[in-house]
């Protein structure tokens, strides 16, 4: 008895203050916490997404209105450039000119921070901080303080890409391509500070990685063999093996790639020898396999989700399980499908072929989900909202990247806006709603508050229809020919550039309807119960919020995470949500002393 | 019950040495248990040490293919005497390293620590070798002599230094045009290989350190046995740099 008194040993939530004002701070800053660390990690991401968002705004609000530059010999045989229109509320041909400049470095800032600080890091490092351990039944990650280190190092690393915005900015493009990266005069040291500012974040996502892979291989609890832990887990798993075999590969290509703009050791500049094709192998080697580093999380969220919200036994679990891990191994066989137009013909099919790969796993998964929902008891609120939001959007994004697969419709399509509306509906498609779903899905679990719903549902449907009004007409776009990182455009597109500026306006008021409900919970939102969904896996066993160490005993896993149909909920209350037939399995996990 | 916990239930005083009294962070179940998943975190970090070099051996291969005259002329112009006695350093090292685990797991802590400063020196003297008599004289023309052949510590040669990376390139001789390229991929393999050769070193002085102040014995050498780890890959990442860069005219 005396064994099980020191167990229950009395642990405050981990949001509780340490003390005054500074000491919280400095609790803050300091923290091994996991729960501390994924809640930071989600503010910091938050606020880059705000940044980029703004980015994208000002880029679309541009688009509004072509710039059309019409090129006249002057009487005495010179030429006279003649502008109409406007960019950036400008119209000579002098600012025009820095008018483009401008352009360039805004599309760079969207690109580069939307992927490198917000889709890599954004379900695994806030989300995955948060509940992996809680999942397995763990007090903490492997290593609690190498997890503070990522923090710190993504921090760094955002700091450097600020910075190098904020001196004036870059305008590379976020794909940093050889030999314009190596030339372009726009800022000498502006292009090295932002590749650095790469590489550094490429640090902190390994160090995540590895320290997730270990976490799940040795912090399991008892009880919980590989086919008993969560999707989410399984998928988070999946991209931390990624992240850690491909990042380092994008490292040694920044790093030569800033010596070579520092050194101008030539390995990448044809001008010297170099191979600039050589860069985009390095490149896409690492940015095609991260690309399911972004998805594959967002996925897991989504069988999570989608399992529990629609109170159903996730159908072809270990599908689902291994299709996360042949997502991963496949992906880094593609990568070729980058550059279609500078290898051989041979090479290309071949990539071709591979690339049509990926198809398979994804569309099992896609399956899976829509027969879980087949017959469950399906509750509509925010994160079931934003998991249909995702089977509609992902599965748009998916079918369209069957064309770009296509050597024959990739030669048209390439380096379009078709190229631009693809990755946008699997990028903030999959990933960005994927995070959507789960930080309303978690967000009782992580604050202890319960959010207003019909807000939320109707940012939800705000942001779904903003989403395709702003991306559908780009498909259009692109199939007529738009190409991508152009300013200006001929008059024929305006209409549809108007269609998808005006929906980027309701995409906007759709997160902003979401800041406004996440703060009022914050401050003035019910409290949470411990279990608001009747979820099964380890995470609702633990309060809401959690407590410092998690769990008052260590969990035993009694039951699969998605046995709907024979455990009990843990800390079950009618009154919470109702169940179909009451279940009478075993109630809840069981728990022991240590 | 392992060893390690029994040892846990024991009383353990303050005249006990550190490593005895060494626990688990919070969240193991034992000691044994975070060793392990210290170990495998530590073989997948050396993954992408080795995914990182990769991207260089890579660089090298398909240069090598497209200029093979350039890389000729490169190599030959590399003293593979330096690179030998460097490889005999590190190999050394990596067994003084090798010793200086199974002493600590045997608890014989002053052989632990003779093998961790010759290690050490070891790595100086890699370092002393690579930048004095193989980066300087290339780089500036400025030669390092011990036996003061000409009187002085340092002397010039005119029309042998120059060769440096990319546009740095400046040697006079050359033959084959893509030189700048072979001297690019030889400065940033060996460079980066040099940095971790430095990160080692600072680890095992770390471990020195720690080593002498009683943290580390036998039921408890994770950072020793981990940055021997490193020290070994550091070594191995040598093994293969020597030849394709000094053994290939």
């Amino acid at each position: 008895m005396s064994a099980i008194a020191h167990a229950h040993e009395h642990h405050g939530s981990y949001l509780e203050p340490k003390g005054g004002f500074w000491t919280t701070v400095w609790d803050w800053a300091t923290t091994v916490d996991h729960k501390k660390i994924g809640v930071m990690y989600l503010f910091a991401i938050l606020f880059m997404f705000f940044l980029g968002g703004m980015a994208a705004m000002a880029v679309r609000l541009e688009l509004l209105e072509p710039v059309r530059t019409v090129s006249q010999t002057a009487a005495d045989g010179s030429l006279v450039a003649v502008i109409e229109g406007q960019l950036f509320g400008t119209s000579d041909a002098a600012s025009i000119a820095e008018g483009n400049n401008i352009y360039n470095r805004l599309f760079t800032l969207h690109g580069a921070i939307m992927v490198f600080m917000v889709i890599v890091p954004s379900v695994p490092a806030s989300l995955g901080n948060f509940f992996l351990p809680l999942m397995l039944g763990a007090k903490d990650v492997a290593f609690p303080r190498l997890n503070l280190l990522s923090w710190y190092i993504y921090v760094l690393g955002s700091i450097f890409a600020v910075a190098a915005i904020i001196l004036g900015g870059v305008d590379t493009g976020w794909t940093f391509y050889t030999p314009y990266s190596t030339t372009t005069d726009a800022g000498y040291w502006r292009v090295a500070l932002m590749t650095m500012a790469a590489f550094i974040l490429g640090f902190s996502s390994i160090l995540t990685g590895l320290n997730f892979v270990v976490t799940v291989h040795k912090l399991r609890a008892p009880g919980m063999g590989w086919f008993d832990m969560p999707l989410f887990v399984w998928a988070v798993y999946s991209a931390a093996i990624i992240q850690v075999l491909a990042t380092p590969v994008i490292g040694i290509t920044l790093a030569l790639l800033t010596m070579e703009r520092v050194f101008r050791i030539g390995i990448f500049d044809p001008a010297l020898g170099g191979d600039p094709v050589l860069y985009q192998h390095f490149f896409w080697f690492y940015s095609h396999p991260v690309v399911y580093v972004m998805i594959l999380p967002g996925m897991g969220i989504i069988s999570d989700v989608l399992s529990v919200q629609s109170h159903k036994k996730i159908f072809g679990y270990r599908a689902i399980a291994f299709a996360s891990l042949g997502i991963a191994a496949v992906s880094f066989i593609v990568w070729g499908h980058h550059m279609f137009t500078s290898m051989s013909e041979l090479a290309s099919t071949v990539f071709s072929a591979l690339t049509f790969l990926v198809a398979i796993p994804t569309a099992v998964k896609v399956f899976n989900w829509i027969a879980t929902l087949y017959k469950g008891s399906i509750a509509i609120n925010t994160p079931m909202l934003y998991v249909l939001i995702f089977l509609f959007l992902f599965s748009i994004g998916g079918l369209t990247g069957l064309p770009l697969g296509t050597l024959s419709t990739d030669l048209h399509l390439h380096d379009s806006y078709f190229v631009v509306a693809h990755f946008h509906y699997v990028m903030m498609g999959g990933t960005i709603m994927g995070l959507m779903a789960g930080l309303h899905h978690w967000w009782p679990k992580m604050f202890g508050k319960m959010y207003h719903e019909p807000s939320a549902m109707t940012g939800a449907i705000l942001v779904f229809l903003g989403f395709n009004v702003t991306f559908f007409t780009q498909f259009f776009l692109g199939t007529q020919g738009m190409p991508r990182r152009y300013a200006s455009y001929v008059d024929g597109f305006q209409t549809l550039h108007i269609i998808s500026t005006v929906g980027s306006w309701m995409l906007l008021l759709g997160f902003l309807i979401h800041l406004f409900v996440f703060i009022h919970s914050l401050a003035a939102g019910k409290k949470a119960p411990a279990n608001p969904w009747g979820g099964l896996t380890l995470e609702w066993e633990a309060a809401s919020p959690p407590t410092e160490h998690n769990f008052d005993h260590e969990p035993i896993v009694k039951h699969g995470p998605y046995d709907f149909d024979t455990a009990r909920p843990p800390h079950w209350s009618a009154e919470d949500y109702p169940l179909p037939d009451e279940p009478a399995g075993p109630a809840g996990t069981v728990v022991r002393a240590h | 019950m392992t060893t390690l916990d029994t040892r846990r239930d024991q009383p353990l005083t303050e005249d006990r040495p550190l490593w005895e009294r060494y626990k688990a962070a919070h969240h193991w179940r034992s000691a044994a248990e975070e060793f392990d998943a210290c170990k495998f975190g530590f073989w997948l970090f050396l993954s992408t040490e080795v995914l990182l070099f990769g991207g260089i051996f890579c660089a090298y291969a398909i240069f090598r293919t497209l200029y093979p005259a350039a890389f000729h002329e490169g190599s030959a112009s590399l003293d593979w005497r330096f690179g030998g006695l460097n490889t005999v350093v590190l190999l050394l090292s990596s067994y003084t390293m090798a010793t200086s685990i199974y002493c600590i797991q045997t608890g014989k802590f002053r052989r632990a620590q003779v093998n961790l400063v010759i290690t050490l020196v070891c790595g100086f003297l890699f370092l002393a070798i690579k930048g004095l008599f193989e980066y300087m004289p290339k780089w500036s023309g400025w030669f390092f002599d011990p036996t003061m052949a000409h009187g002085t510590l340092f002397h010039f040669v005119e029309g042998y230094g120059g060769k440096r990376p990319g546009s740095l390139f400046d040697y006079p001789f050359a033959v084959s045009e893509q030189m700048p390229i072979w001297w690019s991929v030889y400065y940033s393999g060996t460079a980066i290989h040099a940095l971790h050769v430095i990160i080692g070193m600072v680890l095992i002085a770390r471990v020195l350190y720690r080593t002498t102040k009683g943290h580390y014995g036998p039921s408890h050498y994770t950072m020793v046995e981990v940055s021997g780890l490193y020290w070994h890959l550091v070594d191995l990442i040598w093994i293969f740099l020597f030849p394709l860069l000094y053994l290939i005219h």
